[in-house]
């Protein structure tokens, strides 16, 4: 509980000595870390790290039976390579073929970022800066509701779904991701948001602007690594969700790209060899995603999150 | 700097992979195409279909846990329906059917049919009081067509719900013909006989079973099946105390089921008989159940006790023929005698939750020998085979794979004796928990007795 309280009773977030602590140690870290022996652990770690990739992306690109007899390693010795698995996940039809999956995906995912998000954004700017009744008390029990699992609601909210007629469609997929992402994000961002130095803000009010442009032209663009951080998070999680997708999806035309995976293998799981190239197609955007935004995504985790 | 350079790389990794999809997904538009217009080719003769009268924009929805490949035959099986009564039926299906159905079933969206795959979920699902019982006309045609056991399989509290479906033969040896026939080994026709031969490949100093049963959550089924199978076969087992061990009317670790594991530890657990190929008996837990039967056309494994599924395991790049003649086939694992013929099996179920014209219609297209034929067909065209059913219609001539037209042969012959899968009819807590585990610990060393015990300690007491 005194974890909890901590960012709702705090009134003026002493931020100068947090973030001069934050660089210093930063430099104290660098410094230790260009040690020659620090370097090569890096890189072996580094290596070791993405070792078990590279074997996939070896793997993908090998012939089935190569595949189910030996290990991706004897290509150095024997090198045979194919597109066929390539071909199989993406040119094929039927199920095997993931390019309509991945469209769903990107249709899931964009809105179940986008919407906790702007939703998160908002809700945060009122528990940080402004003044109703029951403020704290709304607040807690928001950030209390992390503690809710998603599993357990999966039947009520299907039956809740059925009840409304949005089965099988996008919308409970949207619905409940953004439903489950929103007590983190507006806790993060509430605490991001606390740290902006009061003096600005009213400022800000004496030159004359009201909530809707203390939040547009000061808060938002401050926010920018805070809410490119929590985009990542929630995208990194949408993108791999299987369950809310399977439970609330079931439609070949709603299914995500990890629903497609999973049923990849085939019936009894004899079309294994396929999943190398399954999950390469299905990292890509992750990938792009997370290297276009990673700055960002350090800088936020470590503003945002450390605090509480 | 190295972190630096190691995104880099993944940066051009990722374009290029980027590209590769681009282009895929360009040609894949071609191919559906060609998939639409040949499958609308098809030319059904309509007058079997009349009796289900005009279900012109009625829609029927089916879920199975029946996925790519062998999801196109059953769309294709359902076309001739489609297009002479005007209905349209939906399939979908995902590999966590087993889950997703009974979550789907309690939620009020179920399918209007759904494939299921075990009596035992049948049960749970009729449980749920969403599930319909079967019309008249599906009962005459499970009558006709199946027979008492497969009936009964379908039947819940004494009402019957579902018709049978597909079907598989589980009581299988693959082996390789080509090399039986340069060492001159022969086919064994009664259990002696598999002993005798399994002794004699031993005694060449190779050794003769490869077996797999990792399986992810599921690992330990193959030890059920191979007890199962003795369960029918030992002494003073057979198809009566089958169904009594099944239904826990005799002890799980009474005298019929200790022998009986006593009887596959004389194979999978005997160090000079297993795990060709792979290694000793414990590599037995560690080997996917997927990879242990592939050393056969390779000549690393010369026995392999799997269902008529595992056709499907081998690559398809033309290094391994599939026949009587070729360099993997199956025989069916002997009996007591050349005349018992004991036959474990297991197969799926057409259980509706609806009792709407069109799904009742649909329901008994499905329970007909027509639709078994067409399903048959389309099996035979797309994926070269690997469907039977036990239905008594189906026409051995539609089959064109060698193991399809031996299980059908197996189960249209009259001596068999059919036993469904044990483990399937089991309570959850035995059949999918307890027995797989205590199978795992089992062939990793626990003992006949003290693992017999634990399943037996492990049966809900309800």
């Amino acid at each position: 509980m005194a974890q909890l309280s901590v960012p709702v009773v705090a009134d003026t977030p002493d931020t100068l000595p947090g973030r001069r602590r934050g660089r210093s140690a930063a430099e104290t870290a660098r410094k230790r870390l260009t040690s020659p022996w620090a370097s090569l652990a890096a890189v072996v770690l580094a290596v070791l790290w993405t070792l078990p990739t590279f074997g996939l992306f070896v793997t993908s690109f090998r012939p089935e039976a190569d595949i189910k007899n030996s290990g991706w390693w004897t290509v150095f010795t024997d090198p045979t390579f194919t597109l066929d698995n390539y071909r199989t996940v993406l040119g094929s039809t039927g199920q095997d073929n993931l390019a309509p999956y991945f469209i769903n995906s990107i249709a899931i995912t964009l809105p179940a970022v986008i919407a906790p998000i702007l939703i998160a954004a908002l809700a945060a700017y009122a528990f940080a800066w402004m003044r109703f009744p029951g403020k704290n008390t709304l607040f807690v029990a928001v950030f209390a509701l992390q503690v809710v699992p998603l599993q357990v609601t999966l039947l009520p909210l299907l039956e809740l779904w059925v009840d409304l007629g949005i089965n099988r469609t996008f919308w409970p997929i949207w619905l409940a991701h953004t439903m489950f992402a929103l007590p983190l994000a507006v806790f993060l961002l509430h605490n991001f948001m606390r740290e902006i130095p009061g003096e600005l803000i009213e400022a800000a009010r004496v030159d004359g602007a009201g909530h809707v442009t203390v939040f547009f032209r000061l808060m938002l663009p401050m926010l920018k690594p805070a809410l490119a951080a929590f985009g990542i998070y929630q995208f990194l999680w949408v993108w791999n969700d299987l369950l809310v997708g399977l439970t609330f999806g079931g439609q070949p035309n709603v299914n995500p790209l990890t629903v497609a995976l999973f049923n990849l293998t085939g019936t009894r799981g004899t079309a294994w060899h396929l999943l190398s190239a399954g999950a390469f197609v299905s990292i890509i955007v992750p990938v792009v995603v997370f290297v276009a935004l990673q700055r960002y995504f350090v800088r936020g985790l470590l503003a945002g999150s450390v605090k509480g | 700097m190295t972190s630096i350079r190691r995104h880099r790389r993944s940066a051009v990794i990722a374009g290029g992979l980027g590209v590769a999809l681009a282009l895929a997904a360009c040609s894949s538009g071609g191919d559906s195409g060609g998939e639409e217009s040949s499958s609308g080719s098809t030319t059904t003769d309509c007058a079997d279909f009349e009796s289900y009268g005009d279900l012109t924009g009625k829609t029927v929805t089916v879920y199975s846990g029946i996925v790519a490949p062998e999801d196109q035959p059953y769309v294709e099986s359902y076309q001739p329906f489609e297009d002479c009564t005007g209905a349209t039926v939906e399939y979908t299906s995902d590999k966590n059917f087993e889950q997703q159905i009974l979550v789907q079933a309690q939620a009020g969206s179920a399918p209007d049919i759904a494939i299921v795959p075990q009596p035992g979920l049948l049960q749970q699902l009729v449980a749920t009081g969403k599930a319909v019982a079967a019309p008249d006309e599906v009962a005459a045609n499970v009558d006709e067509f199946w027979g008492e056991d497969w009936k009964a399989y379908g039947t819940v509290d004494g009402t019957f719900y579902a018709a049978p479906s597909g079907a598989s033969v589980k009581s299988l040896v693959w082996y390789n013909p080509q090399i039986f026939e340069a060492n001159g080994w022969e086919v064994p026709t009664t259990l002696d006989e598999l002993a005798d031969l399994t002794a004699t490949i031993a005694e060449s100093g190779q050794k003769p079973w490869c077996a797999g049963i990792a399986s992810g959550e599921a690992t330990g089924w193959p030890i059920t099946d191979w007890m199962e199978d003795m369960v029918l076969r030992v002494s003073d087992g057979g198809p009566d105390v089958y169904d009594q061990w099944v239904n826990h009317e005799i002890a799980f670790n009474s005298e019929v089921p200790t022998a009986a594991l006593d009887a596959v530890g004389d194979y999978l657990k005997n160090p000079d008989y297993v795990n060709a190929g792979f290694g000793d008996v414990n590599s037995i837990a560690t080997t996917t159940f997927q990879d242990a039967g592939l050393g056969i056309p390779q000549g690393t494994c010369f026995l392999h006790r799997m269902a008529s599924f595992y056709a499907s395991n081998f690559p398809t790049d033309g290094s391994v023929t599939v026949a009587e003649d070729g360099n993997a086939y199956a025989f069916y694992l002997p009996g007591e005698t050349a005349d018992d013929k004991p036959v474990l099996g297991a197969g799926e179920f057409n259980l509706a939750f609806s009792d709407r014209p069109e799904v009742q219609a649909f329901q008994t297209y499905l329970s007909t020998d027509l639709w078994a034929n067409t399903k048959a067909k389309a099996s035979s065209e797309i994926t070269s085979g690997g469907w039977i059913s036990a239905n008594k219609g189906l026409d051995e001539a539609n089959l064109v794979n060698p193991i399809d037209k031996l299980s059908v042969e197996i189960l249209q012959d009259p001596n068999t004796v059919f036993r469904f899968d044990g483990s399937d009819q089991m309570p959850a807590a035995v059949g999918s928990n307890a027995f797989w585990k205590q199978a795992t610990n089992w062939i990793t060393g626990q003992s006949t007795a003290d693992t017999l015990d634990k399943i037996e300690a492990a049966w809900p007491a309800s």
